[in-house]
């Protein structure tokens, strides 16, 4: 008899879910005829992540006292499924999103399937409570995500997008599991908190390790100077990829870093601190003044990303509760303006098929009033003004660094914030206040459908948007709920 | 009911905003619909007048709810006197601007009369927040309607115009976000009531930048003139007149209120500043080419004026202030209205293509002579008033003051007049047709009850200085204990 360890399935039941439904779709890709396999696939993937989705909530509420599981391999606690639910939550939208994507039908259902496996992968990795599950978790959602980025062979750059994530993305992957490696030789252990335990701060092997790792976390959550493969990425990945990388990975990846972190390195504190600082610093710099000269929106808005990023890295630096709460609270507005600033670049790709820039969204916003709205909001929301959540994010952002008595970071933060006015009301300076007669469309017989899915995931991302700004006291609650699971 | 004033001042134009933009109806209700909403705004401020208590120095009609406990964020917003003679101002000027909006009868008009409530619920929700994250929310949000009104609705340079605005003004108040911050945070929570006095340098400096930006006060004034020239009439009229009293409310609420070791150690070089805008304002709108020009300009050296009360620090200044602030803002308002009726008969506000319009116009010229005589503060007038009051306050500073501000009042009636001739008197214009009407009735419906207000207060000041600030209480007594 094989001694088999005792798991807990229902810490699991997220990746499961969505394990599940990324298996049950490559059964609909064989088994469903070709003219209902959109419909079907779509609808498996979505059924898969919503599930996902409610399994975390009720894990969520059900994981009052964090524990570790399986062996010191895997957290079940209420930051891991607060994670959860924010990349479950968006890969439900980001099915919203593809489902009326241009793609060939007899890969259809491998694209949902990838995307579920995503998605398994993310939830996985943010419950990672040792080096090796986080690696695996990792590879899992990065190898997903690296054939997603160039799964549309009909797409110009999408190729190009693929292989260079994958390149850069190896080169993170490899940092990360070199740094794994020299402080498992420093300590002699593998999960987070028996290397806090080994006190092996002193170790230079420890913090070279450390250091690999950040670099490694770094990659993925495409702060600077980690940032290179993003606009390239985030430009020729198909639309929706685009949105469900630069919302879910990123939650992923910061919420893995501050655990790793906090609940690794806490004796090397002030050492990571000031890197976390530091890159932070890097990422909104670079990020919003290489946005500034960008004209295709998807390559603006990647830097954005970068940006924001920097900002989320903030209250990682600030390595306190409020910080923790901080972080949880940015990403949920984060997350609905990203796909929803993206899901509103898909809908006007579809209509000129042709990539978005500046020029040629000229008079959208009078044309689609719902989208133009919508991705004003947006990018007014990302600036930090009161019409979204992101206004309190940045506020409680620079509120952890005052905490931490880092006052120059609020500086920093408010001159980068300057700066992105200038892109940010460039997006809307295209879409309302320039007419679309400069743009000389030729017509091309009527107007292109009304998607009512993609209308459903920007009316869901505005709705969490602005909600959040709305209703913040409860959702402090829940980031505060979430953030006792870590060590303070 | 008398708690809930507040918010409905504030909500109603934006949900009547949210109202245009949702539901389909037919173009040609909107524009009367919002001026139907702005002239109710005005009867909901006349209500909250009449519940007023000018004898109780406390916040009245105010209402709190918590909006975010972990940092001591709330929705409070309330009255003081002077901030509910500002909110009367808003909701007059704002009334006013749909109404000629409406009667010009504007492109798109969802879209811009949603905008302009929004506008309108913001700029009443600065001046009645008492939180100073929720100051800050409304402040930011007065931005957008404003850029997207100058940008789609403005005249040829309008993205140059809107560019430098918005440059200008969120550079001004991220810092002052940095600023509301750290100084928050420092107190454990944001409600400016509860707040204690701060005697940090650099926090006061982060707010009075941004206002300074958003008055704006010399050397900050390089987006005025685009701003002013580009804009809608009824646009511009609400920039000068309102938007520019939100920077002046600051000053008082809050850079000199939550201030007042700094306020008064910065109290030279503020006023030094604000002397030299105020000549330099008067000098520049002397030589304006425009009338658009002239009116912009006078806004920059009236606005020096009214800092000029503010950093006087004794209640004939802060008195003169707040009357000055709404004298200033019906006049601007009036002013750019009179310019749009102009520009719309000629097509131009040049001076050199203008002139001779009063033969045959009789109630054009009488009511640009009547606003350009008040405007340029004859005796008797309530503009008058207020200057009288800034410079007796300023004058207990140092008497220099006071003589410069005498002296731009000279050069405010050089260039009133010139402004009046240039367009009214002198030889026919190029640009002026016979063909340009004289006042329609919908016009003069809508430019006379500001004059009529005009001439309510000259005759009676009082009603606005006397009854800005009451007794000594908490909020004057403590910057006038600094300035002993």
């Amino acid at each position: 008899m094989i001694h088999k360890p005792h798991v807990d399935w229902f810490a699991l039941s997220p990746s499961l879910a969505m394990i599940g439904a990324a298996a049950l779709l490559l059964l609909v890709a064989v088994f469903t005829p070709k003219a209902a396999r959109r419909a079907i696939a779509a609808v498996v993937c979505g059924a898969g992540f919503t599930t996902a989705l409610v399994f975390a909530i009720v894990l969520d509420e059900r994981s009052k006292n964090g524990a570790a599981v399986i062996h010191d391999a895997v957290f079940r606690d209420r930051w891991a499924a607060l994670g959860q639910v924010l990349v479950a939550g968006c890969g439900v939208v980001a099915v919203l999103i593809s489902y009326g994507e241009r793609m060939r039908e007899e890969n259809i259902a491998e694209y949902y399937a990838l995307l579920a496996a995503a998605g398994a992968g993310m939830a996985f990795f943010v419950q990672a409570s040792n080096l090796m599950t986080l690696f695996l978790g990792l590879e899992w959602f990065s190898i997903a995500l690296y054939v997603l980025c160039a799964i549309d062979i009909d797409l110009v750059g999408s190729l190009e997008a693929g292989l260079k994530y994958l390149i850069i993305g190896a080169v993170g992957s490899a940092t990360l599991l070199y740094g794994s490696a020299l402080v498992y030789g420093a300590t002699g252990q593998l999960s987070f908190d028996k290397i806090a335990a080994a006190h092996a701060q002193h170790s230079s092997l420890l913090v070279l390790g450390l250091a690999l790792i950040i670099a490694g976390l770094a990659f993925k959550s495409s702060a600077a100077p980690f940032h290179m493969w993003t606009p390239d990425t985030y430009q020729g990945a198909p639309t929706p990829v685009t949105a469900f990388m630069s919302s879910a990975t990123k939650v992923a990846a910061l919420l893995v870093t501050y655990r790793l972190l906090v609940t690794g390195f806490p004796a090397n504190e002030r050492l990571w601190t000031w890197a976390i600082a530091g890159i932070a610093i890097a990422s909104i710099a670079i990020g919003n003044v290489a946005a500034l000269t960008q004209r295709n929106v998807k390559r603006l808005l990647a830097y954005s990303s970068v940006s924001h990023a920097g900002f989320m890295l903030i209250p990682i630096a600030a390595a306190s509760a409020l910080g923790g709460r901080a972080l949880v609270y940015y990403l949920i507005p984060y997350c609905a303006m990203s796909l929803g600033a993206f899901a509103v670049i898909a809908a006007r790709e579809r209509e000129l098929g042709t990539p978005v820039t500046l020029d040629n969204l000229a008079g959208f916003g009078w044309e689609r009033p719902f989208l133009g709205v919508s991705m004003s909001i947006f990018a007014l929301g990302f600036l930090g003004f009161p019409v979204t959540g992101g206004f309190i994010g940045k506020f409680y952002v620079f509120a952890a660094a005052y905490h931490r008595g880092w006052w120059w970071l609020i500086v920093i933060g408010a001159v980068g914030s300057i700066v992105s006015a200038a892109y940010y009301l460039a997006i809307i300076r295209s879409m309302f206040l320039r007419d679309s007669t400069e743009l000389q469309l030729a017509p091309a017989g009527g107007s292109p459908p009304r998607e009512l899915t993609l209308h459903a995931g920007v009316a869901v991302c505005l709705a969490v948007s602005v909600g959040s700004l709305i209703v913040v006291q409860p959702l402090i609650d829940v980031a505060r709920a979430a953030t006792r699971a870590l060590p303070f | 009911m008398t708690g809930w004033l507040t918010t409905i001042l504030i909500c109603l134009p934006l949900a009547a905003g949210l109202v245009i933009w949702l539901t389909p109806m037919p173009k040609e209700w909107v524009g009367s619909l919002a001026t139907l909403v702005s002239l109710i705004e005005v009867g909901i401020w006349i209500i909250a007048l009449e519940r007023f208590h000018f004898g109780d120095s406390s916040l009245q009609l105010a209402q709190q709810h918590t909006w975010f406990r972990d940092l001591g964020v709330s929705w409070h917003v309330g009255q003081f006197g002077f901030s509910l003679w500002l909110v009367g101002l808003t909701t007059i000027c704002g009334a006013a601007a749909s109404a000629y909006a409406w009667w010009a009868g504007r492109e798109r008009p969802r879209a811009y009369f949603g905008l302009m409530l929004f506008l309108t619920g913001s700029v009443v929700g600065v001046f009645s927040a008492q939180d100073l994250l929720l100051f800050y929310a409304f402040f930011e949000a007065m931005l957008i309607p404003l850029y997207v009104l100058i940008g789609v609705w403005g005249g040829p340079g309008r993205l140059g115009a809107t560019i430098k605005f918005v440059v200008y003004t969120v550079a001004g108040s991220l810092l002052m976000l940095a600023a509301i911050v750290v100084y928050g945070l420092q107190q454990g929570t944001f409600d400016l009531t509860r707040m204690h006095a701060s005697g940090n340098d650099w926090l006061f400096l982060g707010f009075a930048i941004a206002l300074a930006i958003k008055a704006p006060l010399w050397p900050f004034h390089g987006w005025l003139l685009d701003a002013y020239r580009e804009s809608p009439p009824e646009i511009s009229g609400l920039l000068s007149g309102v938007i520019s009293k939100v920077a002046a409310y600051g000053f008082l609420r809050i850079a000199i209120f939550q201030f007042p070791q700094p306020a008064h150690d910065f109290r030279v070089p503020i006023l030094v500043l604000a002397s030299v805008g105020l000549v330099y304002g008067s000098l520049l709108a002397f030589r304006a080419p425009d009338i658009r020009g002239v009116i912009a300009y006078s806004s920059l050296s009236q606005m020096g004026l009214i800092t000029f009360g503010l950093f006087a620090a004794n209640s004939l200044g802060f008195d003169g202030a707040v009357l000055q602030m709404v004298n200033h803002g019906l006049l601007s308002m009036t002013m750019f209205l009179l310019a749009g009726m102009v520009e719309r008969r000629t097509s131009t506000g040049e001076f050199a293509l203008l002139g001779g319009m009063a033969r045959g116009r009789p109630a054009l010229a009488t009511v640009l002579m009547t606003v350009g005589v008040m405007a340029l503060a004859v005796p008797l007038s309530s503009n008058f008033a207020g200057e009288f009051l800034i410079l007796a306050g300023v004058l207990q500073q140092q008497w220099i003051w006071a003589a410069i501000g005498a002296g731009a009042i000279v050069l405010a009636a050089m260039y009133m007049l010139r402004l009046i001739s240039a367009v009214l008197h002198r030889d026919v214009g190029s640009a002026v047709s016979d063909a340009a009407l004289d006042l329609r009735k919908g016009e003069l419906a809508i430019v006379l009850p500001l004059v009529a207000i005009l001439f309510v207060l000259s005759a009676w000041p009082d009603a606005i200085s006397g009854h800005s600030f009451a007794g000594n209480g908490p909020l004057v007594g403590a910057p006038v204990a600094v300035a002993k």
